[in-house]
């Protein structure tokens, strides 16, 4: 009891040294920062390097590790976060994906993938209270911690530049004005917050004495989820929050087993976002402020082929390539048209209904179990299965993202993200049903006709039908009444709401469509394996769906599958390595970001001629909220609003 | 007065969002202690000249001169600390800093930190409002109380112009003569140039000593606080008075 207690402070204790920097960060930038789970991983390992291999001194390496992560911070919004800041919040959030994904690959190459012991730099076991061991280790931490915190809210509250951070927070625009260097002060927030991540890196490294490179993300969306818990931006609320999280999970933990851990984090999540989006310190009207989720498809116009060179598209698909490639081409091929299927559903949600989900490989790996449970257990025929899969994984993701509707922006790609991560939580727990951590083997082919479907080319064409009816499906919604409603909805929602539509309802809607057709994929996906676990369904898979559409451009579902093509195909047939291709995958979706956000195959919007939709300056229309004032400024006394 | 060396100038100043054209060869001047009121309807440029002045907005063509050198491509911090303030639109202070912290703010440019609490003290002895709630948050205080927080904040860079963009916008008819006289006299007492951008021209031209009128992105008449307000033109698009 005592000792769970214990434990969970110490957990706290370095989740709310995480957090305090991902509020600081969301409080001066309006950026919910997702690599700041990067910025910990790396803070950790170079601890590792200069004490183990290097025979730093610990107090040494902690300064070591301080200049580190802050100019990984530096960097960090120089290069991914600030060139996007006129751009909608949005392309700065993914902006940071994509910088997790660079900075947790880079780190791997550097520092090796494997496990490392931290080395013992602080006896941990010397000390004794109340029955419970503990060493002067533990007693560095919270001490530093808490000097550190007290350093902080003393900078803050009293420093020139602590209170230029806060003028900045609290409204760029007028701080501007007066005279203080924004883009300066964000850097500082950068670096500050960057190096508590690093410091708290060390101390998980003190505390658990395993470390990877890879615990980067399981630690920056704990502290994410800590930082919301409190109040996205403000600093006591991410210090509370830490501490409620961390001790929630020792005691979960403790009478639950270890498989808990991410159920709880992103349970705390869902019902903080439903019940106090605010966050237990947070004013809640900072929900209303929200900037509108706003995805870059305003700038752009979908790409339409021709009749002759769809039904090319399609014969090359359909006869070319089973006649002429190998097997192993084929399998990345089906991989292709699998993912391709999940893209293109997603164009509904991001594409037209203006919402960003992080999180789909929950729906994917919904429907996997589904299809994976019924054939190899239960002993259905695959097509009922392949049909129910889509079925319930819509239904889940519907039950599950209810609530999420009523939240907007960075909240939104928040809760899906917590919805992915629940989905495969849910499955690994689960063990009667699933076989949790063993996964699923021996997940029979389908028949049709009586013919086994378990060769290369079959799968390929089985794969590819699906691609091609999902692709008719879509696109007939995307050309109907509803899908001008659901255009209408993620263009402008206010707008949309006050000429009567219930928004809400139409982006569920959008969002239960697509988690259909993920599901139908991910029953695909568990076809071709014959082995699923739930170790498969990760956040890279969500972040590749994610990014293999703002690639191909929100709103196109032809562009979604040549994005499928180049993100999986290409690195697959090349023969890239893992960590490179993930690398890559970041630099790619950062490149984008920057300098074409509407995507590579989508027709400039200076072509548009229906000039009710465009704004007179060809920008896309100013969104309502905080952060965006600095660039709506710029658009809001327009001359030629004059002639209205 | 009217021989001195202009303080600011703007000359052939052009804006263009995109492609569309907010500014179009705008010149004007602001001498040393002038309150200058800048008038004109929705979306004739007032705002878009002010931005260019505090270097918000970067103009294609055209410059900016204070104290007769260039001041085009100066960031706003720098314009700031070279003796340009602001009093932003709709106040904008600080809803959650104290207003002595607000104060602060003001003063972020400024080199001589000794003299900055001395400062501070002066603006509680000129708005005695303010000293009463200095350690009351901003967002706390009335729409008045934070108009004056907004001048004294302004203030205290130490500036021999400031930019006020609407200053009695939203606020009650009691507060918008107060407003008006407060300006008039931050003018006297500290000699401090005002550039005013203010919808309605009648109570602007009551404290101005000139004024420029825009539309649509053109000057299209400049003059004497006196002469605008007896002007038809003005009278007919302005005040609402028939020719």
């Amino acid at each position: 009891m005592f000792d769970t207690l214990v434990a969970g402070l110490i957990h706290g204790n370095a989740y709310a040294l995480v957090a305090v920097g991902i509020s600081l960060i969301f409080g001066v930038t309006h950026v919910a920062n997702f690599a700041h789970g990067s910025v910990f991983a790396i803070g950790s390992m170079t601890g590792w390097w200069l004490i183990a291999e290097r025979g730093w001194p610990l107090w040494l390496a902690i300064v070591g590790v301080l200049v580190v992560t802050g100019v990984i911070g530096l960097v960090l919004n120089v290069v991914a976060v600030r060139p996007l800041s006129k751009a909608p919040p949005i392309a700065a959030l993914l902006a940071t994906v994509a910088a997790a994904l660079i900075l947790d690959n880079v780190a791997q190459l550097v520092f090796g993938a494997r496990v490392r012991a931290f080395p013992p730099a602080l006896p941990t076991n010397n000390l004794q209270l109340g029955g419970v061991r503990f060493g002067t280790s533990d007693l560095v931490m919270f001490g530093v911690t808490i000097a550190v915190m007290g350093a902080l809210a003393a900078f803050l509250k009293f420093g020139r530049a602590g209170q230029a951070i806060r003028a900045t927070a609290q409204d760029p625009e007028a701080a501007l004005q007066m005279g203080i260097p924004v883009p300066r002060i964000q850097n500082l927030a950068f670096v500050i917050a960057s190096a508590l991540g690093g410091l708290a890196g060390v101390f998980v490294g003190m505390y658990t004495s395993n470390i990877s490179p890879s615990s980067g993300a399981a630690a920056g969306l704990t502290a994410f989820v800590a930082a919301t818990l409190g109040g996205l931006g403000s600093m006591v609320g991410a210090v509370l929050g830490g501490f409620v999280l961390g001790i929630a999970e020792a005691f979960g933990i403790s009478f639950w087993g270890d498989g808990v851990r991410d159920l709880i984090t992103f349970g705390v999540l869902i019902i903080v976002l439903v019940l106090r989006p605010g966050g237990l310190l947070g004013r809640s009207p900072t929900i209303t402020t929200e900037p509108l989720t706003g995805t870059f498809n305003a700038v752009g116009r979908a790409i339409r082929l021709k009749r002759w060179q769809v039904w090319l598209a399609v014969a090359v698909a359909a006869v070319v390539i089973p006649l002429l490639a190998d097997n192993y081409t084929l399998t990345v091929g089906s991989q292709v048209a699998i993912y391709a299927i999940v893209a293109v559903s997603m164009t509904l949600i991001s594409g037209s209904a203006g919402q960003i989900t992080l999180g789909q490989a929950g729906p994917i790996a919904v429907g996997a179990y589904t299809a994976a449970i019924l054939t190899a257990i239960n002993g259905w025929s695959f097509w009922p299965a392949l049909l129910l899969a889509g079925v319930v994984s819509a239904v889940v993701a519907t039950v599950l993202t209810a609530p999420a509707w009523r939240l907007r922006g960075h909240y939104v790609a928040i809760a899906t993200l917590g919805i992915g991560t629940v989905c495969v939580a849910v499955i690994r727990n689960w063990d009667s049903l699933t076989r949790g951590a063993y996964g699923i083997s021996g997940i029979p082919a389908p028949s049709l006709f009586g013919f086994q479907i378990d060769d290369a080319v079959g799968l390929y064409l089985l794969a590819l039908v699906v691609l091609l009816i999902t692709i008719a499906v879509i696109s007939r919604i995307r050309s109907s009444h509803l899908g001008t409603v659901l255009s209408a909805v993620g263009s402008d929602e206010i707008a949309a709401r006050s000429a009567g539509v219930r928004a809400r309802d139409y982006k569920a809607l959008a969002f239960s469509v697509s988690a259909f057709f993920a599901g139908i994929a991910g029953a695909l996906l568990a076809q071709q394996y014959t082995y699923i676990d739930p170790t498969v369904f990760n956040l890279p898979m969500s972040l590749l769906a994610l990014t293999i559409i703002v690639l191909g451009g929100m709103s196109s579902p032809v562009g979604a599958v040549l994005g499928s093509i180049v993100l999986v195909g290409l690195p697959e047939l090349l023969r890239i390595t893992p960590d490179v291709r993930i690398i890559a995958y970041g630099v790619l979706l950062l490149l984008i970001l920057r300098f074409r956000p509407q995507g590579l195959w989508v027709r400039s919007a200076a072509k548009r001629t229906d000039p009710e939709n465009l704004s007179p300056d060809g920008q896309e229309p100013p969104s309502e909220g905080d952060s965006s004032r600095l660039a709506t400024t710029l658009q809001d006394d327009r001359p030629v609003g004059a002639s209205s | 007065m009217t021989n001195t060396a202009p303080l600011l100038e703007l000359s052939g100043i052009e804006v263009r969002y995109g492609a569309a054209l907010a500014l179009q060869d705008v010149s004007l001047t602001i001498r040393p202690g002038e309150i200058v009121s800048l008038l004109g309807g929705n979306a004739s440029g007032k705002s878009t000249t002010m931005k260019t002045i505090l270097g918000l907005v970067t103009p294609k063509a055209g410059t900016v001169a204070l104290d007769g050198a260039d001041i085009t491509r100066l960031s706003t911090p720098k314009r700031i600390a070279a003796g340009i303030a602001s009093v932003p639109e709709a106040r904008r202070v600080f809803p959650q800093m104290t207003v002595a912290e607000n104060l602060l703010t003001g003063a972020y440019t400024r080199r001589d930190r000794q003299q900055i609490a001395g400062d501070v003290e002066r603006m509680y002895t000129h708005f005695p409002r303010l000293a009463q709630r200095r350690r009351q948050d901003a967002g706390t205080l009335s729409g008045g109380e934070q108009q004056m927080l907004a001048f004294a904040r302004a203030l205290m860079s130490k500036p021999r112009l400031i930019c006020m963009d609407e200053p009695t916008m939203g606020l009650s008819p009691l507060f918008v003569d107060k407003v008006l006289d407060e300006i008039a006299r931050l003018n006297a007492e500290f000699g401090i140039a005002v550039l005013m951008v203010e919808q309605q021209a009648e109570l602007a031209l009551s404290i101005a000593h000139r004024g420029y009128v825009l539309a649509t992105g053109r000057l299209v008449l400049s003059g004497d606080a006196a002469e605008l307000l007896a002007n038809p033109a003005v009278q007919e698009a302005y005040l609402g008075r028939a020719g």
